[in-house]
């Protein structure tokens, strides 16, 4: 049975639980998880209860990276560290907005930790509002489409390219809706000593509104699109790219989700679609991919 | 000078009680007047002399957060902040006490901004009231010292399992040169057990830490932090009686008294304050005053029975805050001598005095002028609380 128990609180379709449960698939029983306020620790710890198999400790919302370090600095001062990997795994906004600093410091001490930041593009748990993670033109209950507005105005932070300047040994892209791969990063990751970073695409369905029987349709079709290169990164260089053949047309990925619906009913909106469409162009020729 | 003793900084004889206590995990962060502190940890670290983690962190947030990770997996924890510093800890210290993880932080009492001042009162430790954390506050250099292994017997006791912080004022305390004995290796390794918590994180026996809990669950744990409050105040005096069996030196438990049981005046404080008044009322008795002293040692848990008792026989109640709650026009420790008396037959006047903000001194003078002003409760003249050395020429 998986280290993540059912009976948890997830939404059917949920990123989260997955990106969970194959995390943990590919960790094993030798691991202390911390987690961030989110979701994924509101709906599988509802108190007297616990979906976790593994140790866990959930502090705050920004410090999951700080509380991390200390659980490596503890075991490592009781002589208990050994193989005992200690992973955080959190929601983009608790990794690229709130809790940015604390990962900045901890990578920057060089702690024998892995951090998994599992990025559904918005702050799901308080109820779908945009965060650093949140792409362009993006409709989100803080990012509205509108006479005026097109949704969400800024481009997505590149949270691994952060990382990767802060020295780290090991940073990967990953999906949800590519876990043999997912899992074969996160181990790497976990195995590879010092500060290491997994950035695992997760499409929400109740945020990004989609069906939840295609929540791996989605992220498959974000990769194939080139929104969301899957790529390794190791000492700062690109060592490996998940190559596209016949890469499809952003349009593919937006209008299957409820976020971009405004793009394709709303007039002139073909300019905005380009611009998206630019990213994707951007990724490919950057990465590789094609 | 008595024998063993030594002249050192204030800051040094508290790390080197920190280290003689063997904490596992130490996390630092600088900020004026603690620096001094976590500096001389550091060069025992660096000199081989403390086998611990030393964690430099990038925030005082992270600081706390830390030791929240390295308390959960079983360390005996260690950290030193004040002012901005304890103020950016502010949500994290009620996740700490509320997760039930005995971290012991030294804080070296500083004003808070704006505007930016960094010198003594104790707003700051104050302001971090209704956290969860027990506060303790010293009166001089050797207490200061000799309460870090006591403050992590306490905290670790496993019917208490609370965070716990030191206070002690900045500058006048963790600055000054005088004369301390350093506690001794052996002695405290007599005193302070190590410390072995029956939950930790551990993957060959998995638990999960800092659950959600919803409207049927939620009170209930903060009840059980209460109650653990109320074993506190047995154990500190427990624990300071134990302290004076095997090292021979006492303060006091929840509350220490200077003349206090015959007097008619009785000033209340804490902190290095205790000191001037103790002066004071030396020079006033010999002038047949009877006035006498309540040093508040523990301000939480607040030791509301001690308090009530040795007031029994009071005619007048000073109270001297190095706080104000602004709105309020009183300190917090007027405020909770009045509340703990209330519901008493005790109705003894209560007058606060706010004093030593941002550092400003307090000579024996102003004490005096103090104690003449509270005295006209006793000719019917009400006197409410005030600043009692505000400049009249910027006021």
């Amino acid at each position: 049975m998986s280290l993540l128990k059912p009976g948890h609180r997830g939404c059917a379709g949920c990123c989260d639980a997955l990106a969970a449960k194959f995390m943990l698939d590919a960790l094993g029983e030798d691991v202390i998880v911390v987690s961030p306020t989110g979701c994924l620790e509101v709906f599988t710890t509802p108190y007297p209860e616990s979906a976790w198999g593994v140790p866990w400790v959930h502090s705050l919302f920004e410090n999951a990276a700080a509380v991390a370090s200390g659980i490596e600095a503890a075991l490592k001062a009781l002589g208990k560290k050994n193989n005992t990997k200690v992973v955080a795994i959190g929601g983009d906004g608790a990794t690229l907005d709130i809790g940015l600093q604390a990962i900045s410091g901890a990578f920057e001490r060089g702690h024998d930790i892995t951090y998994i930041c599992v990025d559904n593009e918005a702050y799901m748990n308080t109820g779908i509002q945009r965060s650093g993670a949140t792409p362009l033109y993006a409709s989100t209950t803080t990012s509205p489409a509108g006479k005026v507005s097109i949704g969400n105005p800024q481009h997505k932070k590149n949270m691994p390219a952060i990382i990767a300047a802060h020295g780290s040994p090991y940073v990967a892209t990953a999906s949800i809706a590519y876990a043999p791969d997912m899992m074969k990063k996160v181990k790497k990751a976990a195995q590879v000593k010092g500060p290491t970073y997994v950035h695992v695409h997760a499409p929400c369905c109740t945020g990004w509104k989609f069906e939840g029987s295609k929540t791996i349709e989605v992220g498959r079709l974000a990769v194939e699109t080139a929104m969301w290169p899957l790529y390794e990164m190791e000492n700062g260089q690109v060592t490996g790219v998940r190559k596209i053949k016949n890469r499809k047309p952003v349009e593919d990925y937006l209008k299957v989700q409820g976020r971009f619906k405004h793009l394709f009913t709303m007039e002139g909106r073909n300019e905005d679609i380009k611009k998206i469409q630019e990213i994707a162009d951007w990724n490919a020729k950057h990465f590789g991919l094609e | 000078m008595r024998k063993n003793m030594v002249v050192v900084e204030g800051s040094y004889a508290v790390a080197h009680a920190v280290k003689v206590c063997r904490p596992n995990v130490i996390s630092a962060y600088p900020i004026t007047p603690q620096t001094h502190i976590v500096e001389d940890l550091a060069q025992f670290a660096a000199d081989g002399d403390m086998n611990c983690e030393y964690m430099n962190v990038e925030s005082e947030f992270s600081a706390i957060s830390a030791l929240v990770g390295a308390s959960a997996a079983g360390a005996r924890t260690y950290s030193s902040t004040t002012s901005q510093g304890l103020a950016l800890m502010h949500e994290v210290l009620f996740n700490a006490s509320g997760m039930r993880l005995p971290i012991v932080m030294t804080v070296v009492n500083r004003a808070l901004s704006a505007p930016i001042n960094i010198w003594n009162d104790q707003q700051d430790s104050i302001s971090q009231r209704d956290t969860g954390w027990i506060q303790l506050y010293a009166e001089d250099v050797q207490e200061s010292a000799d309460m870090t292994p006591q403050i992590f017997k306490l905290a670790e006791d496993e019917d208490v399992l609370l965070p716990a912080m030191s206070c002690m004022d900045g500058f006048i305390l963790s600055h000054v040169y005088e004369p301390v004995i350093l506690l001794e290796q052996s002695l405290t390794d007599e005193f302070l057990p190590s410390y072995n918590p029956e939950f930790v994180l551990d993957p060959k026996n998995p638990m999960s830490f800092g659950a959600f809990a919803d409207p049927s669950t939620y009170t209930e744990f903060r009840y059980k932090q209460e109650k653990a409050m109320g074993v506190a105040l047995k154990k500190i005096e427990e624990i300071a009686n134990e302290f004076r069996d095997i090292y021979g030196r006492y303060y006091g438990g929840l509350i220490d008294g200077y003349v206090l049981d015959d007097a008619q005046i009785v000033i209340i404080a804490m902190g290095s304050i205790i000191g001037t008044i103790k002066d004071t009322i030396d020079e006033l008795r010999k002038e047949g005053e009877s006035v006498g002293l309540l040093k508040v040692r523990s301000f939480r848990p607040f030791p509301t029975d001690s308090i009530r008792k040795a007031l029994k026989n009071a005619r007048v109640v000073i109270t001297l805050d190095k706080n104000i709650s602004i709105g309020k026009n009183e300190g917090a420790l007027c405020t909770e001598v009045k509340a703990c008396l209330h519901n008493t037959d005790n109705r003894v006047p209560v007058i606060g005095f706010m004093v030593g903000h941002g550092g400003r001194d307090i000579p024996i003078h102003m004490i005096k002028k103090i104690i003449n002003k509270a005295k006209l409760v006793e000719k019917g003249i009400f006197v409410e609380s005030e600043y009692a050395d505000l400049r009249e020429d910027l006021a």
